[in-house]
């Protein structure tokens, strides 16, 4: 029998339909291990090169077996990383958003502060670290530093744009309704700006972790950015592939929790993925 | 900003009337000097009047909308609104806007009460006006919906709710149902005028269209630009309750006609 060709409009097909790549993502992850097994044991490369998945696998285990204030697993140095890079993020995007709508409502302020923007915005701000390291030492805060400094720029330049994306009707509309200026800012401007500052906040959520990790490359006690430097000056590979692995899920979960936040916040916008843009 | 209302002309009837412009003009500092958006405006409209402002494009009728809502500093002249001289916004006023402007966030009860909560009522004592009015303009059901989710038509109706809501006696709409195609627009000015008759609220309508100018209003504003002035009040005396079916009568031709005429001599086509 014959199906109406048009009457299918609201597509329900099946979940496992819809969302295949859940079965094929996983699939993909099995291939690329296996093919990088078979690579390393088919032709013997070295240890110090490339470890099998395997070992990275077992130093996985091994680091991950021990309490979290030990200083010799992974979960210690994984905490301080992450901590630094979250108190960073935070307060970097903080500023960020604040001095961002600070800057877009006057016009003259505007006008002064963007050549510094755009200057400080061309400056590579991890060439700052070695100088942070002087002025704060080998402790935490000069990896937050660091990291509010790379998060705030995102932040300001899409909390900037956001602002003046506020349909000025929707400005006009609070004014008619004897809104005050907080009334204007807490209930129009800031939702409003919603989507661009989730914009920032996903680039920042990615920066966040770089920040700490170079913070912690140029000088540190503890952290999973020292733990690779100690075990690449000793040739260990394997950990460090277990400590890359750590990262990517760490920025994978941090920006899975950035877009689910913003889809329970933004979710009246039609906005397709956000193009990095800062 | 508002200039001092010592001096209005005591001279003209000021009885009924709910909103008194004398002289109203404003100037625009723009990057090519100075655009005089109004020149010398003076009207009276009566309480509970339905007046249509029409005009080219460009020749301020958002602008003196805007300043009867007390949203835009005027820069010389005097206008009193409900008896008082114009002080900004107020709750003796609904505006409603070209496009319906309602917050995505929100849904459409919650914008709808968006004026009282923005001025620190409680909203609750409203609610059953809100249901109310929407259900008067056919959105019942709709409250909980969010606004993306109803047509243009629809969204716009709520907007004119959210003007209402708090029983204003003034409506000032800019361009309502600009946006809306030919067919839509006809039904909302019926339903339009139906609300005007269930609570008589005194109306200023913008439009572009002469048509629909004519077919609402109990006076038409005509403006011409450069400097926008009101070049003539015409008297629209058509019966009411208005049917469509009117727009094709020979009495409102001519005052379409009267109307077009006004516009063109002045050498303003829009
Ligand atoms: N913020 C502004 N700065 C400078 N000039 C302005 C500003 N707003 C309006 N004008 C000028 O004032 C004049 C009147 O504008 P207004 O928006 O009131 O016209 P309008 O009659 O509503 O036009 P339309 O029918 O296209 O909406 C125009 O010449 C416009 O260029
Ligand atoms: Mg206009």
């Amino acid at each position: 029998m014959k199906e109406p060709a048009t009457n299918t409009k609201p597509r329900t097909r099946p979940f496992m339909l819809r969302r295949i790549d859940l079965l094929v993502s996983p699939v993909v992850l099995i291939a690329l291990v296996a093919v990088w097994h078979f690579v390393t044991v088919r032709f013997a490369i070295p240890i110090f090169i490339l470890p099998p998945p395997l070992d990275v696998w077992q130093s996985l285990v091994a680091g991950f077996s021990v309490g979290p204030f030990d200083r010799s697993g992974f979960l210690y140095h994984a905490g301080v990383t992450f901590a630094e890079a979250g108190l960073g993020f935070f307060l970097g995007s903080l500023v960020g958003i604040v001095l961002g709508f600070i800057v877009a409502s006057s016009k003259l302020i505007e006008r002064v502060a963007i050549p510094y923007i755009v200057a400080f915005q061309s400056l590579p701000k991890v060439a700052l670290a070695p100088l942070l390291v002087i002025w704060f030492g080998f402790g935490y805060e000069g990896k937050v530093v660091i990291t509010s400094v790379i998060t705030f720029f995102p932040l300001l330049i899409n909390s900037i744009a956001g602002y003046h994306s506020v349909d000025p009707d929707r400005i006009d509309l609070a004014r008619s309704c004897n809104a005050s200026s907080l009334q204007i800012l807490w209930k129009i401007i800031l939702p409003s700006s919603l989507p661009y500052i989730f914009a920032g906040l996903n680039i920042a959520s990615v920066l966040a972790i770089l920040g700490a990790i170079v913070g912690e490359f140029v000088g540190a006690q503890s952290g999973l950015g020292m733990l690779l430097m100690q075990y690449n000056q000793s040739m260990q590979i394997a950990p460090v592939f277990a400590v890359l692995f750590i990262l990517a899920l760490g920025g994978f979960l941090a920006n899975s929790a950035i877009r689910a936040l913003e889809r329970r916040l933004c979710f009246w916008a039609q906005r397709s993925a956000p193009v990095a843009e800062a | 900003m508002y200039p001092d209302v010592a001096e209005v002309a005591q001279s003209v009837d000021s009885t009924s009337s709910i909103i008194e412009a004398r002289d109203v003009t404003k100037r625009y500092a723009a990057s090519s000097g100075e655009v005089v958006a109004l020149d010398g405006v003076s009207f009276d409209v009566r309480d509970g009047e339905f007046i249509s402002l029409v005009g080219p494009s460009g020749c301020g009728k958002s602008t003196l909308l805007k300043i009867l809502a007390g949203l835009l500093p005027y820069s010389g002249g005097t206008i009193k609104r409900s008896g008082a001289p114009l002080k900004g916004p107020g709750s003796d006023v609904g505006m409603v806007f070209q496009t319906p402007v309602l917050l995505p966030w929100r849904t459409i009860i919650e914008n709808v009460l968006l004026p009282t909560e923005f001025r620190r009522l409680n909203s609750d004592s409203y609610l059953q006006r809100a249901r109310d009015l929407l259900a008067l303009v056919g959105l019942a059901g709709f409250e909980n919906r969010y606004p993306h989710e109803l047509s243009g038509g629809m969204q716009q109706r709520a907007s004119i709710v959210r003007a209402l809501v708090q029983d204003p006696p003034i409506l000032l709409m800019d361009e309502p149902f600009g946006a809306l195609d030919a067919m839509t627009r006809e039904q909302m000015n019926v339903e339009l005028l139906r609300i005007w008759n269930q609570n008589r609220k005194t109306v200023v309508f913008v439009t572009h269209s002469i048509a629909e100018s004519v077919f609402l209003a109990d006076r038409v504003f005509v403006m011409t630009a450069r400097p926008g002035q009101i070049a003539e009040v015409i008297d629209i005396d058509l019966p009411r309750p208005r049917e469509l079916s009117m727009i094709n009568t020979e009495h409102f031709g001519r005052y379409a006609t009267r109307i077009r005429a006004l516009l063109h001599s002045k050498g303003d086509l829009s």
